[in-house]
């Protein structure tokens, strides 16, 4: 170990490498349910060309290595199952280039999702990217690497959707370009008109390669922003209202949540309406559009649309800082939430589930649905919050957390950004000739097993 | 919770979700941590830090010199305290994280540069090492007298008597301010420590010993009123001196200066300069006094204040906060805040960076200096700025 330890010092200095317990100890979980496993190194890269060098050594002497960015998947996705090495990609946070007619943004895999919002309110106010309700700190590579969404999801599909490019540390050390970049200078397609070998790398977990850039597409950041809410109790007439609402092709984003502290929100079902302009005509045109498209439904009773000027600010927020608030809810500074895709024709079953799970655990839920490509999916989010020094609890969220990965496949949904348990459930209910392709993806491009071990693992 | 060891808000620590907000200020335009902006690694950052307090009460990890590097090289700046989206936790955090300090006090498992600091104040009363007697020598030659019953006490500090930037600065607002025709005095050779450092530095004992004797010393001479050079004095008297019986009405000298310019008692000659502020964390953060120093500098004709891209609540910390002036551990990482946070002041296109804090003036001027800068950035105290002015 210490010839890698002075391997490492060489590549990345020994500001860049630790193994000291303190930092073994931090970066051996995350802050979800799962157990720690510790590695043996931290190792936070500066370039590329040092990830290149570690990834290399770390084939050589077949070290596992498993990329972090702020390690907020909530999965244990970045806890090094078998060991080995850690990489810590948040000292790679530039942004390169702004292509601003072409609206794309490449950055550095560990840039901050926050610091791009910034960057862009500075420099471009007129561009925007999809900003998730993750805190601001989660990195843009991580994000594409588990098919995140974020605020402009309903409209354009995953954040991972919006890759217009890829820079990949390949298992085997070699850097490769994905998509136009590998062509020339320009990042604007992941693929069309290549083969998309994006699909190689994106909703992999960091188990085919390390992603070191990330071309991303911008939009049009309007001059207003809006938000309408509307509650039914009618947890059946939810489905119907996103039909209505995805109808009119000019939202931002949708979301459904339920929740039952504080009382007035119990038992209701809450559909934020996100809506944008240049002008007060066009914001009000919108208003009414989609007033008009739920009269229906206000007509009969069966939901209206709330005052929300107390907690407009906080819905305008981006990324919603509420989010995260979530986990002082026990007072003991924890959630987690498994969050399938599923159809959001299946959220009344979804939302009766949340519920069962709930009560048959003891366990605080909250969920929110947002809506992906006007309306094809939706992730549906099973939160439950957990006091970290209360481990019965952490026990019971786990096992919750379980059976809601267990019924979301039943539904025929998929689950995001699974951890490993969930992996195997969902690797079980696979197509069996769909696995094979995926363990023969892996093998060919991870013949040592080095990247991420312990997640997208067929198995024998 | 089985822990080993016990704070006074051990209960809470483990309420850190560690999501990172604490690393970031309002807008999220940079790293704000001085501490994670300088040595890259979360357990460097307040949630990496409360975890790593959380194993270290419940003994997953032991008392270590890295885990005191950890804990020292915080600047106590306070952003993360204002970013925490936990409500009532947050007020906790630099309480938990100076707690943590005091139990390695306790343990004699501190820094050496820590035990230093700690014993010079002991021994010295300063941590300078120099004679007491020498305290006062600053206001050589200014006509500042000895307090004798004026209506404000000023009290500059240990940074303000011994170090040559900090007594620069303490001649020039003490003489301001009694050119001005402020009624003061000066303790001289029997001014102490204030402590405030020795307080967030973990050595809650030195700071209870010091703090009783500057009360005793204020109360007996019959100190009503104080104006501070040093906003970390400004924090303790105004936080922690009441708890032990010591109410005084506690100012900061760009206080005092606001309300002389708002009165119109002091006329400015024109001093077309840009100048950029650079917010003292002790000062902006932990007391809330932003907009003094500025009102000051917008008085003054032609003057261009620039505000830098992080300023108030967003200020970025010059590193020397948390006894981090002292011992340097801060410094140790690998980018130093006070370097970065003058190439931010240079960005602005400012030729002066004004400062409100004698520790802030000696960081970012020694900053200054090895960026090489020294023909570009000028680093000034308001008052100094307001004397260039003055008629």
């Amino acid at each position: 170990m210490d010839d890698l330890w002075a391997s490492l010092v060489e590549i990345v200095g020994e500001k860049g490498v630790s193994n000291k317990p303190e930092e073994l100890w931090f970066y051996a979980r995350d802050p979800g349910v799962l157990e720690p496993h510790y590695p043996s190194y931290v190792v936070a890269p500066q370039t590329t060309e040092q990830v290149q060098k570690v990834v290399k050594l770390a084939n050589q002497k077949k070290i596992p290595i498993v990329p972090m960015g702020h390690g907020m998947a909530l999965t244990g996705l970045v806890i090094p199952l078998k060991g080995g090495i850690v990489l810590d990609m948040k000292r790679m946070n530039k942004i390169l280039e702004v292509n601003e007619k072409a609206r794309y943004v490449v950055v550095e895999g560990g840039t901050p999702q926050g610091m791009l919002k910034a960057y862009l309110q500075d420099h471009y106010p007129h561009l925007r990217h999809s900003l998730p309700d993750a805190p601001p700190v989660t990195t843009i590579g991580a994000n594409v690497a588990i098919h995140g969404q974020g605020r402009l999801t309903q409209q354009y599909g995953f954040n991972s959707d919006m890759v217009t490019g890829l820079e990949v540390v390949l298992p085997t050390g070699e850097i490769c370009r994905i998509g136009s970049p590998s062509l020339g200078p320009y990042w604007f397609s992941k693929s069309p008109t290549l083969p998309d070998l994006s699909g190689l790398f994106l909703g992999w977990l960091g188990t085919t390669g390390i992603i070191t850039k990330v071309g991303l597409k911008l939009y049009p950041n309007k001059k207003l922003r809006e938000v309408e809410i509307f509650v039914t109790d009618r947890v059946e007439l939810v489905p119907e209202i996103v039909y209505k609402l995805t109808h009119l092709e000019m939202l931002e984003d949708i979301n459904i949540w339920f929740q039952p502290k504080p009382l007035i929100f119990k038992d209701n079902y809450h559909t934020t309406i996100y809506f944008t302009g240049d002008t007060e005509e066009e914001i009000e045109f919108k208003r009414k559009m989609i007033w008009d498209a739920l009269q229906e439904i206000i007509d009969a009773k069966d939901g209206g649309f709330m005052g929300i000027q107390y907690m407009r600010e906080q819905l305008l927020e981006m990324p919603q800082r509420s989010v995260a608030e979530f986990a002082d809810v026990p007072r003991g500074g924890g959630f987690e939430y498994s969050g399938p895709i599923a159809l959001v024709e299946h959220f009344p079953q979804f939302a009766g589930k949340v519920l069962e799970l709930a009560e048959k655990y003891k366990v605080f839920y909250a969920s929110t649905a947002r809506i992906i490509s006007g309306g094809q999916a939706m992730m549906f989010s099973i939160s439950f919050a957990f006091n970290r020094a209360d481990p019965e609890m952490m026990q019971r969220v786990k096992l919750a957390l379980d059976e809601a990965t267990f019924f979301a496949l039943s539904m025929g949904a998929i689950p995001w950004k699974p951890n490993f348990r969930e992996q195997q459930m969902t690797l079980q209910k696979m197509d069996p000739q769909t696995r094979k392709l995926l363990q023969a993806i892996k093998n060919v491009l991870d013949p040592q097993g080095i990247m991420n071990p312990g997640n997208w693992e067929v198995g024998e | 919770m089985n822990y080993v060891r016990s704070l006074p808000h051990g209960d809470v620590v483990h309420r850190c979700f560690r999501c990172g907000y604490c690393k970031l200020p309002s807008d999220y335009v940079d790293f704000n941590c001085p501490s994670y902006k300088a040595f890259g690694w979360d357990t460097y950052s307040p949630g990496g830090r409360m975890w790593l307090i959380r194993a270290w009460l419940s003994d997953e990890i032991k008392s270590s010199p890295h885990l005191a590097e950890i804990l020292y090289s915080c600047a106590t700046c306070g952003n993360c305290k204002d970013q925490c989206v936990f409500p009532r936790f947050r007020d906790y955090l630099l309480d938990i994280f100076q707690e943590a300090k005091t139990e390695l006090v306790n343990d004699g498992q501190i820094p050496p540069e820590v035990r230093d600091y700690f014993k010079a104040v002991m021994i010295n009363g300063n941590p300078y090492k120099a004679p007491q007697q020498e305290r006062g020598k600053w206001a050589e030659g200014t006509g500042i007298k000895k307090f004798s019953g004026q209506e404000y006490l000023f009290y500059v500090g240990c940074v303000g008597s011994y170090d040559e930037v900090g007594q620069k600065m303490a001649r020039q607002v003490g003489t301001l301010l009694n050119n001005l025709g402020i009624s003061l005095g000066i303790l001289g050779d029997e001014e102490g420590c204030d402590g405030n450092e020795v307080k967030v530095l973990g050595e809650s004992g030195l700071f209870q010993k010091l703090a009783a004797e500057n009360i005793k010393k204020f109360t007996n001479k019959g100190v009503k009123k104080i104006i501070t050079l040093d906003p970390h004095a400004l924090n303790s008297f105004k936080k922690d001196y009441p708890a032990w019986g010591g109410k005084f009405l506690v100012y900061h000298y760009t206080e005092i200066l606001a309300k002389i310019v708002k009165e119109k008692k002091e006329n400015f000659k024109e001093y077309k300069v840009k100048v950029t502020y650079h917010d003292p964390c002790y000062l902006g953060r932990h007391n809330l006094i932003y907009t003094a120093p500025r009102e000051v500098l917008k008085k003054i004709p032609g003057l261009e204040l620039i505000e830098m891209r992080r300023h108030q609540q967003n200020s970025f910390c010059c590193g020397g906060g948390g006894g981090n002036f002292f011992t340097d551990i801060l410094n140790k990482g690998e980018y130093n805040p006070s370097r970065l946070r003058v190439r931010e002041a240079l960005a602005t296109g400012a030729q002066i960076l004004a400062v409100a804090c004698p520790i802030c003036a000696k960081m970012l001027t020694d900053a200054v200096k090895a960026e090489e800068l020294e023909n570009k950035l000028e680093v000034l105290d308001i008052a100094q700025i307001v004397q260039r002015a003055g008629k």
